[in-house]
């Protein structure tokens, strides 16, 4: 399977530098400046919307008084069934939508309600499919240098013209017969293309790549774990909480060289700071899931990570939940806002991590500012030590109830909160500078988690426990959309849902916000109170994000709408409810009772006036 | 003495086949429902379970306990394969529910595809089952996955983990390190 690809690919790259070669001068002529691009509304040139990872609008000709009025405006398939994460970009008169494997990637006219200007299809192998955890997801598209990035299924960069869907340039990232795959939605700054890999439950030893957007030639590769030279970790600069790493302060964490196969997933959403030259993300579990197997904080699993845009080098890091016993991957965006915190004005950092705690932090110092729980229902650490004397600073202070560690292999450890998807995961926040107010949505689950022995093979899973998820305790919902407040650690207003919010939200000028739910509804809810304005059941559950863009004059709003990704596993066939027995009243009926597959796009604005 | 035996033997044998036409209707519902036939366990090799036919099969006492293996394959289910097939064999959004293909799919049928994979890959749909023939994770129980998943399919163990399970045999230790290395 493996030397296929190989072949495939290599055949494919000769092909592509040919292509560049003819190629090349006409595309750099452009000079995009997506700083200046990203300022205005009417477009949305990245998949965070804004390099700061707001996703705010300043949009406003919808707004609290009249989105009750919205309609749909038109509506398109992406001919796939699995689920759909993410969300279209609009440069000028064109939408550009993906899809899942096999990685479609349509170019639709503005002008004409959404006719197809080019298609883009790539050929993979199918065996690709089943090393994806968690259904065969992709997060988007990025735009830059009159190309469109997007990172396939089987860890193939592609560059493709923007104008003509033609493809420019491809570069192999990973290798997927050994189990690491390409989902998430790559970033573009200046003259260098973002991209990270998937593979936390196959063992992958995970990594940041910057490449040239001219070439496709590497720029840096940035591993999660491993030596300094090859995490780009400097032991005397890069601080952690203020202080410096020192020497191989990553594979001083893992026995022998388990951090080969240590995992540390980088597939979540990258912000860029342009006055630091700072990019942020996240890093995800530890291989394998099974914390026995792997003695030590397995440094630098679920940690954030700000970097050096253009050499790579970390300049502070902060790992969240040091030893993770129970898969609370620390991918989650960084949402970048500027807020007042004891009077004075603070560059900030904002993370709602799986693990239940949002954290705010300084983000050109990597300060710890506030660590709070944002949903109360999170039992599996008491609060995150606060005191800078103490030796345990930064840590969470772990209930040993809920210590699957503390347990052991074959001990099931019962009723730990939030489960294995986190309090929330990939499903990014919005920040609203009107309201100093982030919109989060949640999930509401708890789990029972049992960890056991488990072998390496290269390309098989590397799992290592069993786990099985409920409804937090006192109450029927699975999901709440909340509004928190990053300066005080607390929740503003909650509304709850049946099931998780696995879509990412979008708050706009017009003081309105926006989510999807997992049945199918967009809502749109008011900023201030979190009051249901607008509701519309699209065809299929929401886990994708919601966006806004104008064209000729008029406000739209956009979601993809195909349920799936680690929603479809957990909640197609309904979670179990502990208290059936005692006569609850059950909001836990399955999915499949409420939703069916397929990728569309529905578009909506307010009637014509 | 011999013959009045022989005779004993014969009623006892006509008692036997008396009671198993009394308790056919279950066994036919069995028989049907289940791609490897009636699952009744009838003998154990050290806790672990087959049926008349030497197939995988789980053994439930009155009081719910299930037999080791079964509960091991709960485990190693939840571990290897929920992640595409659902929780409890209930499929997801992507792959089928076993608890319904075991309906039709025999012991052989179940090891092939788990062994050597499947692929259903058309413009409508990507099913892609990855070989696990080289995953000790998965092959070294597979016995013990199948079992859980008959249970599953014969409605004899609900969702979620089983209450109780009947304790460690005393080979098992060693199977599982011969088998994972």
């Amino acid at each position: 399977m493996r030397r296929r690809i190989l072949t495939h690919l290599a055949a494919g790259t000769v092909l592509s530098s040919l292509l560049m070669i003819g190629t090349l001068h006409a595309q750099t002529s452009g000079g995009d400046d997506l700083l200046k691009m990203e300022k205005n509304a009417a477009n949305v040139v990245m998949p965070t919307i804004t390099y700061d990872n707001q996703r705010f609008s300043g949009l406003s000709q919808i707004n609290a008084s009249n989105v009750g009025k919205l309609q749909v405006a038109w509506t398109f398939s992406t001919g796939v069934l699995r689920g759909h994460e993410g969300a279209p970009l609009v440069i000028g008169d064109v939408m550009y939508v993906h899809a899942p494997f096999p990685n479609t990637v349509f170019a639709l006219d503005l002008n004409h309600d959404g006719k197809i200007l080019w298609k883009y299809e790539p050929k993979q192998d199918p065996n690709v499919i089943p090393v994806m955890c968690c259904d065969t997801v992709n997060r988007g598209v990025a735009y830059g240098d009159g190309k469109i990035f997007l990172h396939h299924a089987d860890t193939t960069l592609v560059a493709l013209d923007a104008k003509t869907g033609k493809v420019v340039c491809l570069v192999k990232t990973d290798d997927p017969s050994k189990g690491a795959t390409g989902t998430e939605a790559p970033m573009v700054v200046k003259d260098k293309v973002y991209v990270g890999v998937s593979g936390g439950e196959f063992g992958v030893r995970a990594w940041l790549a910057a490449y040239s957007i001219k070439d496709g030639s590497q720029v840096w590769r940035a591993y999660s774990v491993g030596p300094d030279n090859e995490i780009l970790v400097n032991p005397q600069k890069t601080t952690a909480l203020g202080k410096p790493v020192a020497a191989d302060s990553s594979t001083k964490t893992w026995q022998g060289d388990q951090w080969k196969i240590g995992g540390g997933g980088t597939w979540g959403w990258y912000s860029y700071d342009p006055q630091l030259n700072l990019i942020y993300y996240g890093t995800g579990n530890p291989s394998t899931w099974n914390p026995k197997q792997r003695p030590g904080d397995n440094k630098y699993s679920m940690t954030i990570f700000a970097r050096d845009a253009d050499t790579g080098e970390a300049k502070w890091l902060y790992q969240m939940t040091p030893h993770d016993e129970w898969d609370y991957d620390g991918v989650n965006e960084m949402i970048l806002a500027d807020q007042e915190i004891g009077g004075q004005m603070r560059h900030l950092l904002v993370h709602f991590d799986r693990n239940g705690f949002g954290y705010t932090l300084d983000r050109g110092t990597g300060e710890l500012l506030v660590a709070a729980k944002f949903d109360p229902a999170v039992n599996w650490a008491t609060h995150v030590d606060m005191d800078k004397s103490s030796p345990t600073y930064g840590r969470p202070q772990v209930v040993a109830q809920y210590s699957t560690e503390h347990n052991g292999e074959d001990t099931n450890t019962k009723g730990v909160c939030p489960a294995a998807l986190g309090t929330k995961d990939e499903q990014p926040a919005a920040f609203s500078p009107d309201t100093g107010l982030f919109y989060v949505p949640t999930n509401h689950v708890c789990m029972d988690y049992e960890p056991f022995r488990v072998s390496y093979t290269a390309g098989q899973p590397y799992v290592g426990a069993t786990l099985s998820m409920f409804p937090a305790p006192g109450g029927n919902t699975m999901g709440n959309f909340i509004a928190w407040d990053a300066r005080a650690g607390k929740i503003v207003w909650s509304d709850p849902e049946q099931f998780s919010v696995w879509s990412g939200a979008l708050a706009t000028k017009g003081g309105v916000v926006f989510y999807g739910t997992l049945e199918g509804y967009l809502k749109a809810v008011d900023a201030k109170t979190g009051k249901e304005l607008y509701k519309f059941k699209t065809p299929s559950g929401i886990i994708g994000n919601v966006m806004t863009y104008e064209h000729a004059g008029r406000q739209y709003v956009a979601v993809l709408s195909g349920v799936g990704g680690w929603a479809g596993i957990g909640l197609a066939a309904g979670l179990t409810d502990p208290h059936a027995g005692l006569g609850a009243v059950g909001g836990y009926a399955g999915l499949n009772d409420y939703t069916s597959l397929g990728g569309v796009l529905t578009v909506f604005a307010l009637p014509p006036s | 003495m011999s013959s009045w035996g022989c005779i004993v033997r014969g009623i006892l044998r006509c008692a036997v086949v008396l009671f198993a036409v009394l308790i056919v209707p279950s066994g036919l519902v069995h028989a049907i429902t289940d791609g490897s036939g009636d699952p009744a366990a009838v003998k154990s090799d050290d806790g672990k379970w087959a049926d008349k036919d030497g197939n995988p099969t789980f053994k439930i006492e009155a009081d719910g306990t299930v037999d080791w293996y079964t509960y091991v394959g709960f485990t190693r289910y939840s571990a290897e394969c929920l992640r595409c097939h659902g929780p409890d064999g209930m499929g997801s959004t992507y792959a089928p529910a076993l608890m319904e293909s075991m309906k039709r799919l025999s012991y052989s049928d179940f090891y092939a595809t788990v062994a050597g994979g499947k692929q259903a890959v058309s413009s409508s749909q990507n099913l892609v089952m990855p070989a696990e023939g080289e995953n000790k994770n998965v092959m070294c129980f597979i016995d013990a996955i199948y079992s859980y998943l008959r249970a599953r399919a014969d409605d004899a163990v609900g969702r979620g983990r089983p209450d109780k399970h009947a304790p460690k045999p005393a080979g098992y230790e060693k199977m599982q390190d011969d088998c994972m290395g």
